[in-house]
């Protein structure tokens, strides 16, 4: 066989599968966005702009979704990085392994059940109970914004600190000596060689956390209690509860345009940004 | 050679304490203005660890790090004015050769103009002979280009100490001679103090004026290298500067500048001392291999030992001998190109006979 032919081999399961799962579905979900509803719902044949003419109508879930998924990215990085940092710097090596266990611990519980935990630590008898004690009183935290970016920024933090460990861990520490050497105060090392050198993590983990988080629903309809959603909870009520799928269909093409438009935008910026690739070994 | 006028850097019972290991043991060492000194040891042996205790990343856990007569023991690394060349040159890989060499300058306060800047990182890049790299990246640069960089980015900030940690160990043979010429030339052209840390003896003979043999945490012996090499004081000290050929004995008559020592054979030899030595002490005689002379029967002298030849190495300007002797063992001897003319090449297997001068017969500590 040719190198050629090994190298359609390895990439056909994948291909397949994107085709099969990503592609097709893709198209098809195009093809409805430009129809309409039927009596009973679900999708008639017609070609109209209709769909995407009454986008306006779902505004909102638009607007929680493009000011809440960067905010709780931003969240995550700042939470994310000094512990990344601390693992991967600070730490003892003999410790290391078992905070990073600690990191992923949470992963062994399923999203559901612990995002209903905090409608508990968030809820009226949690954490407003607790402020009351010491006089703050009438604090609400579920079905806010807050409570949503509270569990968004908890789901996803592991997704972001692996990745800025990840580049920090291979971080030639004596590049900082190196630093330190030069005259660099440790806040100077900090921005002029950590940082610079950890981007290729921060990227990475922001790129993660921000994708999945434009697509998430399940802890806006936990959280947010129906107040506070996104547009992923708008395509559950489309497409399941009033089973309009052309307009869902639009709704869901516009999420990934805008998807593909910011991202896009993003790897820009970042290429920019790190003038180097990190796979360019330090020696 | 420079010779040590005013000391820059001193180390004052230095002890530094990792764990349950002693790294360094009670360091005495004061480092002249403008000469080249070299740890010299086997790894382990604490060389490293005195140079990062002079560069600020480590604490003396006992003792004092003294630089232009101040007590350094808690001036951070950052601030002190010592610069380091390190073993795998830690150049920052996203920024460009200027940028690295700029790297140091950049960070003093009050700041530095752009343009003095840039001038003297010109300079320096000049100064290495790497003219015109400035914009590139680190990862365009060869081994031995990117190690010039780490030497530029260090003495760009004209440090009193230039610290070189094991400088050459990442470079061919070939690389390291030249550059070793190059150090060499730099440091008399800057008149930087260098503080070398190596393991090879060749590197730390070659290059510097005074050398600092260490062993287990605890400096040995300190001396140019003509002393180290003429004078060891120990058998480590002989071992590790040069080679040589070591036998035990034990003193028999220890009359002041003549010794008479009495090898396990039973046979009696005379020499020199380096260390005060007693009637009765157990020692290490050493003859280095170029102060044997390698002869024929009828040429020998009186007290010539028998040998027989076991191998020959033709290197060039030297062979090589392996001869042994029944009593004694095996002689390591270099014979140069012409004493081999005038003697005649010996062959494996033949006899011969082995001397030298009493001068070159050391005694020295076990």
């Amino acid at each position: 066989m040719t190198q050629r032919g090994r190298n359609a081999l390895l990439l056909t399961p994948a291909g397949l599968w994107l085709l099969v799962m990503l592609v097709l579905p893709l198209l098809v979900v195009f093809v409805f966005s430009f129809g309409e509803r039927g009596a009973a719902g679900g999708y008639v044949p017609a070609f109209t702009l209709e769909q995407y003419a009454n986008l306006p109508a779902r505004w909102t879930a638009f607007k929680n979704t493009l000011i809440l998924a960067p905010l709780g990215t931003i969240a995550a990085l700042l939470i994310a990085y000094p512990l990344a940092y601390f693992l991967a710097v600070r730490c003892a090596p003999r410790w290391r392994t078992s905070m990073l266990i600690l990191v992923i611990v949470p992963f062994w519980t399923s999203i559901l059940i612990r995002s209903y935990a905090w409608i508990f630590i968030l809820g009226g008898r949690g954490l407003p109970a607790l402020l009351e004690t010491i006089g703050i009183n009438d604090v609400r935290f579920i079905n806010t914004p807050f409570a949503v970016l509270v569990g968004i920024v908890y789901g996803y933090l592991p997704l972001m600190v692996f990745p800025i460990f990840v580049s920090l861990d291979k971080l030639d520490k004596r590049l900082l000596e190196a630093s330190a050497d030069l005259g660099s105060t440790p806040w100077r090392t900090f921005r002029q060689v950590t940082l610079p050198l950890s981007t290729p993590g921060v990227a990475t983990g922001c790129m993660l956390v921000f994708i999945l988080l434009m697509g998430e629903f399940l802890i806006p309809a936990i959280l947010g209690g129906g107040k506070v959603f996104f547009v992923g909870n708008a395509l559950v009520d489309l497409f399941l509860q009033s089973r309009n799928w052309a307009y869902g269909s639009a709704v869901a093409m516009t999420l990934v345009i805008i998807m593909l438009i910011t991202v896009s935008i993003y790897m820009k910026f970042i290429s920019r940004l790190g003038g180097h690739r990190d796979d360019v070994s330090l020696m | 050679m420079s010779v040590a006028i005013q000391t820059i850097a001193e180390l004052r019972g230095v002890t530094k304490i990792f764990g349950d290991v002693v790294a360094a043991d009670s360091l005495d060492l004061a480092i002249g203005e403008g000469e080249f000194l070299s740890f010299l040891g086997p790894s382990g042996c604490g060389k490293t660890t005195a140079l990062r205790m002079l560069a600020g990343f480590e604490k003396p856990t006992k003792g004092e790090v003294l630089l232009d007569g101040q007590v350094v023991n808690d001036l951070d690394a950052h601030r002190r004015p010592v610069n380091m060349v390190f073993q795998h040159y830690a150049l920052f890989p996203h920024l460009s050769v200027s940028d690295n060499i700029a790297y140091g300058l950049r960070q003093q306060r009050p700041r530095i103009e752009r343009k003095i800047i840039s001038a003297k990182v010109e300079q320096a890049l000049e100064t290495v002979r790497l003219g015109g790299f400035g914009p590139r990246r680190i990862w365009e640069m060869s081994g031995g280009q990117q190690q010039r960089v780490a030497l530029a980015r260090a003495i760009v900030n004209e440090p009193k100490l230039l610290l070189l940690d094991e400088p050459m160990a990442a470079l061919d043979r070939k690389l390291r001679k030249e550059m070793q010429i190059e150090l060499q030339n730099l440091q008399r052209q800057l008149g930087i103090t260098f503080v070398l840390v190596t393991h090879d003896q060749e590197e730390a003979l070659s290059m510097s004026d005074r050398i600092c043999v260490m062993e287990g945490g605890r400096i040995v012996q300190v001396g140019s290298p003509r002393e180290l090499y003429d004078t060891p004081r120990s058998r480590y000290v002989a071992g590790f500067v040069g080679t040589s050929n070591f036998f035990d004995a034990t003193v028999t008559d220890a009359s002041p500048n003549h010794i008479t020592v009495q090898m396990a054979s039973g046979r009696q030899l005379h020499g020199t001392p380096e260390i005060p030595i007693d009637t009765g002490q157990a020692v290490c005689v050493s003859i280095r291999p170029e102060q044997i002379a390698l002869t024929r029967a009828e040429r020998a002298a009186e007290a010539a030992l028998p040998v027989t030849i076991h191998n020959r190495i033709f290197l060039g300007e030297h062979t090589e001998y392996l001869a042994r002797n029944e009593a004694l063992g095996d002689f390591l001897v270099l014979v140069p190109r012409q004493a081999e003319l005038n003697e005649g090449t010996f062959n494996a297997g033949e006899q011969a006979f082995v001397s030298w001068d009493e001068g070159a017969l050391l005694i020295l500590e076990k």
